[in-house]
């Protein structure tokens, strides 16, 4: 199978980049050593190329409510410039994705737009679209001049096919009036991030743009950055303070040269060992519809199911908030040497298997081995004694709390 | 890039090495590159024998796991213990610090392993 390509791959690997698969991509793993990036992003900023992640961007009078029964988040309570994580469930309540779904600026619809027209040329979302209009939501009575919501949402990488069409037929079967457009490769993505992030960021901002140290934790606005309207958004995936940046593909290079003279370039080697370090699922890995399906309840992301929404999932979901769960996400430490790796198996201290490792690395900040990974609910206690079984061995290791500290 | 392939070593396809005078073994300049930032070394005891070809022991980057094989047979005479407290220097010295054992070598046994002009081409 071809590799798809970020519009960036050549500039890394002018810079000796290691590429690694990861969703059908070819993405940069490692640019010089992953210690050294991850604590960049620790200690200062590290910037990372995440262009393989998804886009996907939804539009029109009834982009709410589609929104609202295809994630497990309150999608009615965003404002635009609001972000909101959440989990896009089956009907039996496992895990497909999870996601980020921001709030775009209202977009205005004329003429045969307002009418509900699909444009299907249409590219990334118009950063002049306004004015904003909190109340878009609803498309009452329609003229030829209105206003309706706009998200932009981020499957995870290599996902962006499968939820466009997920949105399409769901869209589709309950008639519902929105245009929905997998915009992947229309967008480019960096996370910034790192204590540094927001002076960086801010100081990359076009004269005139707006002060993005003002955006406060999972809020975000366009901003000009090298001459292309681009989305800033305070929102990332390491644990630290920062910004994830998204550019129209074709100016993609001008935007990350801004960050990359003054921010470590980051491979996903790096983003991996510190989203583990922080106890942050990673789609495919720590949950999979096929291999580990498990609920947000199981894996410990109930903040982001909202029960008084109807969505796809929701009564599966509910059940189990009322009968409890068996299983749940745990940190575990080793104890005894060794690298907990995804698919070790996870012992009492009987020496039954009683669980797996997902994710496991030796953690570059507190330089022990950790990992995450699913046990029944009487073995999570903080502190509870377990063993790792590293390459045939039982390696002593206790539950912790994360983030791991 | 262009890695260090010292002269006077023999070496393994799978990347160790061996100096034929005292019988150090590690792995080459290219293998710590590819690996990338090491954090784990497993070696085995001194006194233990190991046989050409056979795994030895294990070395784990962040990122993966490799098995370590042996240029040649004989008895482990000696073991880089620092290695257990700082694996970092199979990076940064892996012909130097980063060294994993020492082996009594019998000298036949060195004739199937690449001479350096023959690994350079390898990784080339």
């Amino acid at each position: 199978m071809t590799l798809r390509k970020p519009p960036l791959r050549e500039v890394h690997a002018e810079r000796d980049a290691k590429f690694t698969e990861f969703g059908g991509w070819d993405m940069p793993v490692e640019f010089d050593s992953i210690r050294a990036e991850h604590a960049a992003v620790r200690e200062s900023a590290g910037v990372f190329d995440v262009s393989h992640m998804g886009e996907v961007e939804v539009a029109g009078p009834d982009a709410t409510t589609l929104l609202d029964r295809l994630t497990t988040n309150d999608v009615t309570s965003l404002s635009p410039g609001d972000a909101q994580y959440a989990a896009i469930t089956r009907e039996d309540g496992v895990m497909l994705d999870d996601t980020v779904v921001y709030r775009l600026p209202d977009e205005e619809r004329t003429g045969d737009d307002a009418d509900g027209a699909v444009d299907a040329d249409a590219g990334p979302v118009d950063a002049d679209a306004g004015p904003v209009d909190a109340d878009g939501d609803d498309a009452g009575e329609r003229d030829s001049h209105e206003t309706v919501p706009a998200y932009l949402f981020i499957p995870n990488a290599g996902h962006d096919a499968q939820m466009h069409e997920r949105w399409v037929d769901h869209r589709d079967e309950w008639g519902l009036d929105c245009e929905v457009r997998n915009v992947t490769e229309d967008w480019a993505m960096f996370a910034v991030q790192g204590p540094d992030a927001p002076d960086l960021v801010a100081d990359a901002v076009d004269d005139g743009g707006p002060d993005v140290r003002d955006l406060s934790r999972f809020s975000a606005t366009f901003a000009p950055l090298a001459g292309a309207d681009c989305w800033v958004a305070r929102t990332g995936y390491t644990g630290e303070d920062g910004f994830e940046v998204l550019c129209p593909w074709t100016d993609a290079e001008a935007v990350w040269e801004l960050f990359a003279a003054d921010a470590t370039p980051c491979g996903l080697g790096a983003r991996d060992t510190l989203r583990i370090e922080e106890g942050f699922l990673l789609s495919g890995q720590d949950f999979d519809p096929e291999d580990e399906p498990r609920t947000p309840y199981e894996a410990d992301i109930g903040f982001a199911v909202d029960l008084d929404a109807e969505f796809v999932g929701r009564d599966a979901l509910a059940a189990q908030a009322e009968a409890g769960v068996e299983d749940t996400f745990v940190g575990i430490e080793l104890l005894d040497r060794g690298v907990p790796r995804h698919g070790y198996d996870v012992t009492n201290e009987d020496g039954h298997v009683v669980g797996t490792v997902t994710s496991g690395t030796m953690s570059p900040s507190l330089d022990k081995p950790i990992a995450l990974g699913y046990l029944p609910v009487d073995l999570t206690d903080p502190g509870t004694e377990v063993r790792v079984v590293v390459r045939g061995r039982e390696k002593r290791a206790k539950v912790v709390a994360v983030p791991f500290e | 890039m262009s890695f260090d392939v010292p002269d006077d070593l023999r070496y393994r396809e799978s990347h160790e090495w061996i100096d034929p005078e005292t019988g150090r073994v590690g792995i080459s300049e290219f293998a710590q590159d590819e690996l990338g930032d090491v954090v784990f070394v497993e070696l085995p005891s001194e006194g233990d024998a190991v046989a050409a070809g056979a795994e030895f022991g294990v070395v784990e980057s962040i990122k993966a796991v490799s098995d370590l094989y042996a240029p040649v047979s004989g008895d482990v005479v000696a073991v880089n213990e620092e290695l257990f407290d700082a694996p970092e220097l199979v990076n940064d010295d892996p012909f130097g610090d980063g060294w994993m054992l020492e082996l009594d070598v019998e000298e036949g046994d060195l004739d199937d392993l690449l001479s350096a002009d023959e690994y350079r081409d390898q990784i080339a």
